[in-house]
């Protein structure tokens, strides 16, 4: 099959070259539209739904050793606030006088709401390819579907969001690992892709906010939802970095960045992803 | 949430025979009974049609819709809609997966000739759709190519 | 809520379109676990979709439907109030029930 795409992608190359179009510009479309056809196909009709349904449960369920449920949890907006919260993450809480993005923030609500101990919710916090949803990956699929057209609004008020910003950004250019890669090796030029597949810009607004907005997102390969902690640490797995700690100061660092690079964007997640 | 299977099957028994008391189709009835197994474990195109009772006939009466080229073949969207009076009954087959039916609905009176679903296509090849229209299969074949996207799985 | 289920079911110049999405694995039975142990074959078998009291769907189906399976069909003569009910059963003798009422 391997061959097959190789040749299929090198027949479209010779004959694109034919026809004399710049080879940005063939990079960029041959990205974006060779899938529309098929992504247009599923219309509204994200198995998503079936895990935010999951989520929706979980929230409400009374659950751990203090037998409470999360409806009590503050993501930012106040205990309970779920509507248009997620579009307003990361940022500083004042409780635990750190920035926190969902996922950390959920964490802490399951401990300090519920009682589990944090090393067992982080222990395995996403599903293995086959398995039911984590109930990290559940309730961030609720929780994004509630912010669901809310504009993003990463706030840069605090000198704690800030320095996560730019500890984020630092990391994203950091080049490192036995490829010698950084993050904006593969996302901060335009019009490239790999394989057949277009590669966001994330240095750039409309790629930056088209990318943030969809995730969480079902990734059709993996079967279901995967979330942004996941996503980070899926990118510095391909770069072959050691493995990047979920809640870590540079992971909700990268997720402050390009939160912040995609403010503005109204909200579309979960998305639906290859 | 989940019934037992015993009370599925009485509540499946029946629609069906509720099914059957209507009296205008009855045929279709019974078909909706059978699995048509052999068609479903057969390896080849030819196997399946066997499975199914004979070869279809090309038609351009049934439209099919299918992506030219899909990012992952784990999920293929496919749109079957038929315009052959009498349609009965709507298979999907994928002719180069371990078995190429993938799937047989039966559509009853009231029911538009129309099924919409997601399939997996293990390799570039054409996907199928047969009719069961009057008692004859009808066919119709279009080819999805298969990639892999980004970066692996 | 281990395998939640979601129709929608919308009725438009008298043709009601429906719409489900099921959550099932549907294993084919050829892969392997990480540990290179085969994955048991794990699918829906047979679909039943009913208006009410009447069949307005069935399905039989094998491994390749795609996981978290996403079915869309349309009938004629539903009317606010009325139900849609889809079933279904898998190889292993699971079954899901789902009923939504037409708005």
């Amino acid at each position: 099959m391997k061959m097959k795409n190789g040749l299929f992608a090198a027949l479209a190359w010779v004959t694109l070259a034919a026809l004399n179009v710049p080879a940005a510009a063939v990079a960029q479309d041959a990205g974006d539209d060779i899938f529309a056809q098929y992504r247009e196909m599923f219309g509204d009709d994200n198995p998503a739904e079936l895990i935010e349904l999951q989520g929706e449960d979980l929230w409400s369920q009374t659950r751990g050793p203090k037998k409470a449920s999360l409806e009590q949890c503050d993501l930012g907006l106040g205990p309970g606030k779920l509507d248009g919260a997620y579009a307003r993450l990361p940022r500083y809480f004042a409780d635990t006088k750190r920035v926190m993005d969902l996922e950390t923030r959920l964490i802490h609500c399951m401990v300090t709401l519920q009682g589990f101990a944090e090393k067992d919710l982080v222990a395995k916090p996403f599903s293995g390819r086959g398995d039911q949803p984590s109930d990290l990956e559940a309730l961030s699929a609720f929780i994004a579907g509630r912010s669901r057209g809310t504009p993003i609004e990463v706030s840069q008020a605090h000198a704690q969001e800030r320095a996560a910003y730019e500890r984020g950004k630092a990391f994203f250019f950091y080049r490192a690992g036995p490829h010698d890669f950084s993050c904006a090796t593969c996302h901060s030029q335009s019009g490239k892709r790999i394989r057949l597949q277009a590669l966001p810009n994330l240095t750039e607004a409309a790629d930056a906010r088209k990318a943030y907005a969809t995730w969480p997102g079902y990734r059709i390969s993996e079967g279901t939802v995967r979330t942004m902690e996941w996503r980070m640490g899926d990118c510095a797995r391909q770069q072959r970095l050691p493995e990047l700690q979920f809640g870590s100061d540079i992971a909700i660092g990268l997720i402050t960045y390009l939160g912040v690079m995609a403010n503005g964007e109204p909200m579309n997640a979960p998305g639906l992803k290859r | 949430m989940n019934y037992p299977r015993r009370s599925f099957l009485k509540l499946g028994g029946t629609a069906l025979a509720a099914l059957a008391t209507t009296a205008l189709w009855p045929l279709r009835a019974l078909a909706a009974a059978v699995r048509p197994e052999a068609a479903f474990v057969a390896k080849d195109l030819e196997g399946t049609y066997k499975g199914l009772g004979g070869m279809p006939t090309e038609s351009a009466e049934i439209d099919l819709s299918t992506p030219d080229i899909a990012e992952n073949g784990a999920v293929v969207p496919i749109n079957v809609t038929s315009k052959l009076p009498g349609t009965e009954e709507i298979y999907i087959l994928v002719e180069k997966n371990p078995n190429p039916l993938a799937a047989m609905f039966t559509i009853p009176e009231g029911t538009e000739p129309f099924v919409s679903l997601r399939v997996k296509v293990a390799q570039t090849c054409n996907l199928i759709a047969v009719v069961k229209a009057g008692g004859k299969l009808y066919s119709t074949a279009k080819e999805t190519k298969v990639t892999l996207g980004g970066c692996g799985g | 809520m281990a395998s939640p289920m979601r129709i929608r079911a919308k009725t438009t110049d008298g043709v009601t379109e429906v719409k489900a999405l099921m959550s099932h694995p549907m294993e084919t039975g050829m892969r392997k676990d990480a540990d290179g142990k085969p994955i048991p074959a794990h699918y829906i078998t047979e679909v039943t979709a009913t208006h009410n009291d009447k069949l307005v769907l069935h399905a039989y189906w094998g491994p390749a439907v795609s996981q978290n399976p996403f079915l869309n069909f349309r009938f004629k003569g539903g009317a606010a109030g009325d139900t849609v009910t889809i079933k279904w059963v898998d190889n292993q003798g699971e079954s899901q029930s789902e009923q939504t009422a037409l708005t």
